[in-house]
């Protein structure tokens, strides 16, 4: 039908650019792009365009056809940066002969640069994302400055993943573009969406095979269309990989081209020739690309990990090229690496040269740690890499351990390290990863950790340290009264007459706490470690010749936080208890239908799905807890942390494949219903039965007292329940969800020196805990309250916390005191249902758990709690049958004023 | 006007470019300076008062001198030229802003345009078989969108996109007020400018519901055969293909012998009609250009007996000596045809 042939596109800069059949598969250079290149994104945001200049006269000499430019940062004035480094560009005619690509998800900022641009570009891009006024709206503008555009497979409800979706949505904008607008489909370009793959999610698996049907299908379908892409998506879980990924992208393109993608955004330095893909790597990786077998995700994964170490290689020859280089050389590589798979050779090679074992550690092994802490003091490498690092150390370590035993035996010497530090988690509490990672830190440091574990009364610290005459002691704590038991610790080595500096660190631990509580407690050095990083700098200080300097300074700014917490403490206005009481939140109760529980009493889930559980995970404060600091998925784009994340994000998937497989973890629950009602003072009453005869226990609640303005309520749990007085019918729930097993793995990753794994199993325990709570919850407002039975929220949605009804937690903001778990334990008889217990202190073991209360409301809300005034401490001990010491104890952080 | 003799002229302007070559006017400038003008030739009745001096400013004259610049346009038409191109090339807010006359660039392009109408409409009357067209010009200004006046940073610009369409956009609505029946952006030397152009007219004529011929030319500035702001001819048309035109083509700058080579280019890439106005050669170290009418027609030969154009005509230099030679050349030679591969994209 050659009448109805339409034109070829054709593009220009300085120079046309025909696109057609004849011309092939077209580059688009990808460097240019902020979000893409971490070296762009910083060579802009210092506003060096020179060099930025520079990235796209590579690209073009390297083969980019067109360069794709975008600017998307939220902390660049996008549109400024555009229109600047396409001027600047104009004036390069080795760049500016080819077209541009006006990259940005901001219509603002591709408007900015269509103005900017002579020659015939393409904008990327524009979708139904918001429906068909604004699509149409811009693409005539799009018309009237002259350019192409592409059209991402978007609409209102979403990006399409599948065949179906991006051919629906093709089609409908191929139409609405070209006979409501006579826009030319000769320029017209999909791109229909390349997502990663193998990313352990099975739903991605078959991305790329619904991709090249969906690019057939366009090709057939829509005359002139084109189909491009970000091709290096693709290979997204295998950032840091880049055999592994160019082979991906390869392998992709050949496939893609194939089915008629006509261009794509690539990075043109890392495409292999498919060829050249070694057979079993090309195996593995199309059955990925091509989804052909069910385990081809896990395959590849396996794969990738032995040829990874190639890192900026490509070659199967220089894979193993550090192999060649010199012992120091091998070893050192090896631990900033994180490589164990040769250190045991090595280390071997390095025993036989050096007169004494212990000499390999001091020396070359110690050498190579060194580059390890400059990195990561640098901020060049992270903690997950150093922990990778601590691995391979602690491995040589083990290997050389028999031989220097030997050594000590026959000549009595002993090796020296740095330091001996005692490390503890406090009497009371059961967590350790924060504690476990600083350990590992410091070790890499060659400071020798004697690490007692979780519970650890004082006593046993003080004996431990003496015994093993420490230079420190370190105190870690998450939950609350951990703050208390650490002041114990301080008075009793003060009582002991103690010399040894104690370091304070943990999530409720704060520099505040620590000089106003801990410091004063004892004549020694006591320093706040905000994280791990910190710790070796804190420690070197204080066992350096330097000490009385750092010490004194210290004190000097612990002072000072103490006399401005004080002047804070002093400007304080707190509200009587009783005029908080009368201005409580209120709500109309004879207007409000409590929903009546599916059922009254407990029901226990043993043994959860953990498949289920893990589609609800929030990372991000995985990777806090990996001191990666960023929002997920944002995180594994970060142009600082992005690689590292990403890797660690992959290790945990692998683990979690693992743990599933295996089901080496164990999730289960209790929640409970029980009629309810509200009593006068701040207290809840909790019945059995539904006659509301036989009372099951008195919850008591506090009350926000600091100041606030008119017209404010002064906050309580107790507002959220009905009062008795009300005729209301109203109820409350409570639960208990546990993670167990990760201890009993972590011990064996710790026997074999692996506390990378042995911190990730702890860490994607506590997502698990934290993820079955947010699951339960839902399951209870859906289905076993069921007072939200028509909730529909995606897991970013529920992450937000966008629900009706809350699930605060005994120890937390809105309720502070823990020992209301205890209330909240036999309630539901939880050590019995889900094997989760009570410590002292009130900390559930396993550490993995997650408690709490269900209110339903629709206008309940967490708050926070604030500091109160001594007479509601002091209703409050009337309340719980306790003098006012013990209420000021379990109360301590929340208290809003001086304790006597 | 109305939207249907707009529609009209295409129609009639395409029926007749289907028969024969069309030509357009020669050189303004090089006409004006054939009259002893003096500073108070440029204010008379408008610009009395104006505090700077307004001599050279040529587009004044369809204001103060009109019966000069309609006697032009006659002297044109009288060797058979079918368009007269408006007076009107500094004729922007941004052009004018020299002179400091911006609040006149709408009352000159008005006064352009009427010069040509009536010139045009005395000459339809004389000869009823040759209907004459009065063509709106845009100028490129003298600022350029995409270059930096400055060496130590590249990146600088003295006119932006935005600036560029309102003048334009300005310009545009006064000489369709003033009655021309097309618009040729001309004598481009960036593109980007070009595309401020089209992009003024093509929202014009959206928000008039007018159908209004676009010409599109630009300059090849010297050996490089390449535009001022660096592209070729091929890139340059694929640059302002968005915006429907009329015609496109080159004008100024070279004579007719260096032009040739990009007219070619652009013959066998543009799907629309092809356009050539050349000088009169190079200039001489006066700035006179030194072709006669004999010699210059030589040269533009080969565009008319090889096909090349639907539209000639003359720019700088190019006297209605020049045009009666062109426009016996141009009654010599076929059109040129519309390429198959162009048919299709129609």
């Amino acid at each position: 039908m050659p009448s109805n042939r339409v034109p070829d596109m054709v593009l220009s800069g300085l120079e046309p650019l025909v696109v057609n059949e004849t011309t092939g598969f077209v580059n688009v250079g990808e460097r240019s792009n902020v979000t893409g290149s971490r070296k762009f994104a910083r060579l802009i945001q210092e506003e060096n365009y020179e060099e930025a200049v520079d990235i796209a006269r590579v690209q073009v000499e390297d083969g980019a056809q067109i360069i794709d430019v975008n600017m998307d940062d939220a902390m660049l004035d996008g549109e400024a940066a555009m229109v600047r480094y396409l001027n600047l560009l104009a004036s390069e005619p080795d760049v500016a002969k080819v077209p541009f690509m006006i990259d940005s998800s901001k219509w603002s900022i591709i408007e900015a640069g269509l103005k900017c641009v002579q020659g015939k570009a393409i904008v990327n891009s524009i979708s139904l994302k918001e429906g068909e006024e604004p699509f149409l709206r811009q693409a005539r503008r799009i018309k009237l400055y002259g350019a192409a555009v592409v059209v991402m497979a978007f609409d209102t409800d979403g990006q399409a993943d599948t065949f179906e979706r991006r051919i629906e949505i093709c089609e409908r904008s191929y139409h609405l573009l070209v006979d409501k607008i006579g826009f030319p489909p000769q320029d017209i370009v999909f791109d229909p969406n390349i997502f990663p793959v193998a990313t352990g999610i099975p739903e991605h698996n078959n991305y790329c095979v619904d991709f090249f049907a969906a690019t057939r299908w366009i090709k057939d379908n829509l005359p002139g269309a084109k189909v491009s892409g970000g091709v290096s998506n693709v290979s997204f879980s295998f950032r840091g990989n880049d055999t592994v990924r160019e082979a991906m992208h390869s392998v992709f393109l050949y496939h893609a081209i194939k089915a008629g993608m006509d261009m794509g955004i690539v990075n043109a330095g890392m495409l292999t020739i498919y060829d050249d893909i070694p057979a079993d790597l090309l195996e593995h990786v199309e059955d990925v690309v091509l989804n052909r077998r069910d385990d081809a995700a896990e395959r590849l994964v396996d794969f990738a990990e032995s040829v990874k170490e190639n890192a900026s290689a490509s070659k199967e020859s220089d894979k193993l090229k550090w192999r060649e280089w010199g012992l120091q050389e091998r070893l050192t590589h090896a631990l900033v690496k994180g490589i164990t798979e040769y250190i045991e050779v090595d280390t071997e090679e390095a025993r036989l040269a050096a007169n004494k074992p212990i000499k390999v550690i001091e020396g070359p092994l110690m050498d190579g740690m060194n580059v390890v802490g400059d990195l990561f003091g640098a901020g060049k490498m992270f903690l997950p890499q150093v922990v990778k690092s601590a691995r391979v150390m602690k491995k040589a370590v083990a290997y050389l351990l028999p031989y220097i035993e030997e050594e000590k035996r026959l000549s009595g010497t002993e090796g020296e390290s740095n330091g001996v530090i005692i490390m503890a988690t406090v009497k009371g509490d059961v967590h350790d990863i924060g504690k476990n990672i600083v350990g590992v830190v410091l070790s890499c440091n060659n400071y020798e950790v004697i690490d007692l574990g979780v519970m650890v009364p004082a006593e046993d610290i003080l004996e431990a340290a003496e015994k093993h005459n420490a230079d420190i002691i370190g105190l870690s704590g998450l939950i609350t009264p951990s703050l208390d038991e650490m002041v114990n610790v301080a008075q009793l080595m003060q009582k002991r007459g103690m010399s040894t500096p104690l370091l304070i660190g943990g999530a409720t631990t704060s520099k505040v706490h620590t000089a106003v509580k801990i410091e004063p407690q004892y004549n020694e050095p006591v320093v706040h470690v905000l994280d791990a990083s910190k710790s070796v700098p804190v420690v070197s200080q204080l066992l350096s010749s330097s000490k009385a300097v750092f010490v004194s300074n210290l004190q000097d700014e612990y002072q000072g936080v103490r006399e401005a917490n004080a002047r804070k403490r002093g400007n304080k206005i707190f509200t009587p208890l009783a005029d908080a009481r009368a201005r409580a939140f209120k709500t109309d109760w004879a207007n409000y239908q409590p929903t009546k529980p599916q059922f009254i009493g407990n029901r226990t889930f043993k043994d959860y799905p953990l498949a289920d559980i893990r589609a609800r995970f929030d990372w991000t404060p995985f990777f806090k807890t990996w001191e990666l600091h960023g929002k997920f998925p944002r995180i594994l784009e970060d142009e600082i942390v992005g690689e590292e994340a990403t890797q660690l994000y992959r290790d945990a998937q692998a683990m979690l494949d693992q743990l599933i497989a295996d089901k080496s973890l164990q999730c289960d629950a209790v929640i409970g219903f029980y009629p309810a009602e509200a009593l006068d003072g701040d207290v809840t009453r909790l019945y059995r039965d539904e006659a509301r005869t036989d009372t099951a226990a008195h919850l008591n609640h506090l009350r926000q007292q600091a100041d606030r303005p008119d017209g404010r309520a002064y906050r309580s749990l107790a507002d959220f329940v009905a009062p008795a007085h009300s005729g209301v019918d109203d109820y409350m729930g409570a639960f208990v969800v546990s993670c167990h097993g990760a201890d009993e793995l972590a011990k064996q990753f710790e026997a074999d020196h692996d506390d990378y794994n042995a911190i990730m199993v702890k860490a994607l325990a506590d997502r698990f805990a934290e993820a079955f709570a947010e699951l339960m919850h839902e399951k209870v407002r859906k289905e076993y309250w069921g007072y939200a039975g028509d909730e529909t929220l995606d897991n970013e949605a529920l992450i937000a916390e966008k629900y009706q009804g809350i699930r605060p937690a005994p120890g937390y903001p809105a309720c502070p005191e823990h020992s209301e778990k205890a209330t909240l334990f036999e309630l539901l008889d939880a050590t019995s249902a889900t094997g989760t217990e009570l410590t002292d202190s009130y900390a559930m073991l396993p550490a993995s758990s997650v408690s709490g209360w269900y209110f339903a409301h629709p206008e309940a809300r967490y708050f926070g709690l604030g500091k109160i005034d001594r007479d509601q401490v002091e209703d409050y001990a009337t309340r719980k049958g306790w003098d006012l010491e013990t209420a000021e104890r379990w109360l301590r952080p929340t208290l809003g004023y001086d304790e006597l | 006007m109305n939207a249907a003799s707009h529609a009209s002229t295409t129609e009639r302007l395409q029926q007749i470019l289907r028969q024969r070559v069309m030509v357009l006017d020669g050189a303004m400038g090089t006409s004006i300076q054939g009259y002893p003008l003096e500073e108070a030739d440029f204010r008379k009745g408008h610009f009395e008062d104006h505090p700077s001096p307004l001599k050279g400013n040529n587009d004044l004259l369809s204001l103060t001198r009109p019966e000069i610049i309609e006697e032009i346009h006659d002297s044109f038409f009288e060797v058979g030229c079918d368009f007269a191109c408006t007076n009107a090339f500094s004729a922007t807010t941004i052009a004018q802003a020299d002179y400091g006359l911006e609040y006149a660039v709408r009352d000159i392009n008005i006064a352009a345009a009427q010069c040509a109408r009536r010139s045009a409409d005395r000459w339809t009357a004389k000869t009823p078989d040759q209907p004459r067209f009065v063509v709106g010009c845009l100028g490129p200004t003298n600022r350029t969108a995409s270059i930096s006046p400055d060496v130590n940073d590249p990146g600088k610009r003295l006119v932006s996109f935005d600036n560029l369409v309102t003048a334009y956009r300005e310009a545009a609505e006064a000489l369709v007020d003033g009655g021309v029946d097309m618009i040729m952006v001309e004598t481009v030397f960036d593109t980007l400018n070009a595309k401020a152009a089209v992009f003024a007219v093509l929202q014009m004529k959206e928000d008039r519901g007018i159908d209004l011929p676009l010409m599109v030319s630009g300059t090849i500035t010297d050996a490089s055969g390449r535009t001022l702001s660096g592209q070729t001819p091929e890139a340059f048309w694929v640059s302002l293909q968005h915006g429907e035109l009329f015609s496109i083509g080159l004008n100024c700058a070279l004579g007719a012998d260096d032009m040739l080579p990009h007219i070619v280019a652009l013959d066998k890439h543009a799907d629309c009609l092809v356009s050539a106005h050349p000088n009169a050669g190079l200039p001489n170290e006066f700035g006179e250009y030194d072709q006669d009418p004999e010699q210059m027609a030589a040269l533009v030969e080969p565009y008319l007996s090889e096909g090349h154009v639907n539209i000639i005509g003359g720019c700088c230099g190019t006297t209605p000596a020049h045009l009666a030679q062109l426009k016996a050349l141009a009654d010599r030679y076929s059109p040129r045809q519309p390429k198959p591969e162009a048919v299709d994209a129609v």
